[in-house]
């Protein structure tokens, strides 16, 4: 555990061709997708193209906007199981608040603070998260599965286990949009996951979450507040969460209550995928990006190639448990595999 | 092994609110909700609350080997898809016994799967079993076809296979039967057999646990042969009861069956926690649910419930260890 942290700047080394060699060993996933980006390119007529490219990157931006939370929480020794539940829940508000009466005047901009609020719910549940880890003591694991079915209740409950519909269609206009020759869901993907990118390797908020993750009694005695960072870090996943909830639901024009059921399991799968360590101080942002990808891709693929869904989930999970062989195989430092 | 005493928590009264929490929060709820509702604590309310929580149950007993031996299994959830779609679709083609054996031993397999994967190859179980999940769900997708699966109508009332789900004896019904049964045979291994004590051991500290002698990886397999196990028995319960199966039965129950582990007091740092303690986290999630239906309220409040109540149960778990409320990080 001790000597990972050196690993979080992974561009500088990629200069030579042992360099190359190295990056690839400690992204292996990006190898795994440029295989199958070939693989898929070859062998179907309309994977290769912008229009499909860019579908695969709207199709992935909700999971990988999760992910980019996930990274953070998960570096920092923590996970997080309630993002699928917050999903919904800022779906939910967002779609309902923005038809409430007193917004009614409001023309398009009733969607304003409806969004708002759906940010909000995320970043406050976040925060509540958070808050038990720092002033309980209580694993991670224990307090976001908890929150995974609470929230996933008060979603139910709020919405009476009914359906919404967006009162107004730029709303759902805004889901199908382009920017700049892309669509807008993919820019905010892109533009959120270089911003994580550079928080995570040039800030020095990034470099104690490392540091809180690799060795917490180390971060503390470097005079790091580990509560309040954890705390602040359970807010950002929140807000990425509630974020997906959001462009997800401006894809549908709609939410319902079963809205993002699952993310949590997608959303490590992919993380774990980019090199990501369960146990902390380790992972980064080009490979979480890169196990988004993967999936995306092999989502996108295998239904061009019309294989049915079932095979993409056997390919998915034996590939998430190859990913953890070979790496264990090629950084043989997690000798110690630690108990969750 | 020390004596009762020492057991519920030596004589101060702290200890033993400490050492028992569960106990006495469901002592707490039963009283709380008969107060609530008069029909909350009639037989044949308790009855029906036992019986639709015992399929979490017998999951979770093998769950909780698994947690004590330090590892977690994500993947019961979508066996429990996969064994009753199997046995359901099997049971017309080649007749209850022969589908329940082959349904056993391809869930088996899959245990056995995970066991070698986490016991000998030792990768981290939660990644594996999540793996698992999505691998198992796909394998029940390819072997159904997408299609849901029943008995045959005509056949449900008359085959043997019905006495699993719907049979009962004397006045108890069968599915009862079986959670208590099975939560006694592998409560009595755990707790007073050399085997058990070997699951403590590399639960509780793996290092010490391969210095005396104890092979860890095969104890490690073989919790998962346990679960995969139990997974079988539960499915057995569901088809039968049910009669027909949809590919995404089990879908979620991974996670609810931890939750109600965990609520039962067993660590997820493993060493320690019990079956009994499992048992009486599945009743204590079974009647929320059903008291707060019965108090009027929506069925989804008990989720609400739960999160409070896991919360508190362990923070009061984990507040007892340390013999502070707060935790000490800054």
């Amino acid at each position: 555990m001790s000597q990972t942290s050196v690993e979080h700047a992974p561009v500088q080394t990629a200069n030579s061709a042992k360099g190359n060699f190295r990056w690839l060993v400690r992204h292996p996933i990006w190898a795994f997708v440029v295989i199958v980006f070939v693989f898929f390119s070859v062998m179907t007529e309309n994977f290769f193209s912008t229009g499909n490219l860019e579908n695969i990157l709207v199709q992935t931006s909700t999971l990988g906007l999760i992910a980019l939370g996930m990274t953070i929480v998960m570096i920092n020794g923590n996970i997080d199981l309630s993002v699928g539940a917050v999903v919904a829940l800022a779906a939910s508000l967002t779609v309902d608040i923005m038809g409430w009466p007193v917004f009614e005047s409001w023309g398009n901009w009733q969607i304003l603070p409806a969004v708002l609020a759906g940010l909000a719910s995320g970043v406050v549940l976040g925060a509540f998260n958070g808050l038990i880890v720092w002033k309980t003591g209580v694993d991670a694991f224990i307090v976001t599965l908890g929150a995974m079915l609470g929230v996933r209740g008060l979603v139910f409950v709020y919405t009476g286990e009914q359906s919404f519909f967006a009162a107004n269609f730029a709303y759902s206009d805004f889901g199908a949009s382009r920017f700049l020759g892309l669509p807008t869901l993919a820019w905010i993907f892109l533009v959120f996951t270089l911003l994580v990118h550079i928080l995570l390797s040039r800030t020095v908020h990034g470099s104690n979450t490392y540091a809180v993750g690799d060795n917490r009694e180390a971060a503390v005695n470097a005079g790091i507040r580990v509560g309040p960072h954890m705390m602040i870090n359970f807010m950002i996943v929140g807000f990425f969460a509630a974020l997906a909830g959001i462009t997800l639901s401006t894809q549908m024009g709609a939410s319902t209550p079963n809205l993002g059921r699952d993310y949590e399991l997608w959303v490590i799968t992919a993380t774990v995928l980019g090199g990501t360590k369960l146990t902390g101080g380790a992972g980064n942002i080009i490979g979480t990006f890169g196990g988004v990808l993967a999936i995306g891709i092999l989502r996108n693929g295998m239904n061009l190639m019309q294989v049915p869904a079932f095979y993409v989930l056997v390919t998915l999970g034996v590939i998430l448990i190859a990913v953890l062989f070979l790496d264990k195989q090629l950084n043989r430092k997690g000798e110690e595999e630690l108990r969750i | 092994m020390a004596g009762i005493a020492d057991r519920i928590g030596g004589g101060d009264l702290k200890g033993v609110i400490a050492k028992n929490g569960i106990f006495i929060a469901f002592i707490a709820f039963m009283i709380a909700f008969g107060f609530g509702s008069d029909k909350f604590l009639t037989f044949d309310n308790l009855e029906s609350v036992v019986r639709s929580s015992a399929m979490i149950g017998v999951m979770a007993l093998g769950v909780t080997i698994v947690v004590i031996s330090g590892n977690l299994d994500l993947s019961v959830g979508s066996m429990l898809s996969f064994g009753t779609v199997m046995v359901v679709d099997l049971h017309d083609k080649i007749g209850p016994g022969p589908a329940i054996m082959v349904m056993m031993a391809c869930v088996l397999l899959l245990g056995a799967v995970n066991g070698f994967l986490i016991g000998y190859v030792r990768l981290n179980s939660l990644i594996v079993t999540l793996g698992m999940l999505s691998a198992i769900q796909g394998l029940t997708l390819i072997y159904s076809g997408g299609k849901n699966v029943d008995v045959d109508p005509s056949t449900q009332d008359i085959t043997w296979f019905r006495i699993f789900g719907r049979g009962e004896i004397a006045g108890i019904d069968m599915p009862i039967i079986i959670f208590f049964v099975l939560a006694l045979i592998i409560g009595f291994i755990v707790a007073f057999t050399p085997y058990g004590r070997r699951v403590y051991a590399v639960g509780g500290n793996p290092t010490a646990a391969v210095f005396s002698g104890i092979r860890r990886s095969r104890v490690v397999f073989s919790t998962y042969l346990v679960s995969s196990f139990c997974v079988g028995i539960a499915s057995v319960i569901l088809g039968s009861r049910v009669m027909g199966s949809q590919n995404n039965v089990g879908q979620g129950y991974e996670l609810l069956v931890l939750a109600s582990v965990i609520l039962g007091g067993t660590s997820l740092l493993g060493g320690s926690g019990s079956i009994l303690k499992t048992v009486i986290g599945v009743l204590i999630l079974g009647f929320i649910q059903n008291g707060l239906l019965l108090l009027g309220y929506p069925y989804f409040a008990q989720w609400i419930v739960t999160w409070i109540v896991i919360i508190l149960a362990v923070w009061l778990d984990v507040a007892a260890k340390r013999g502070r409320l707060l935790s000490p990080i800054a």
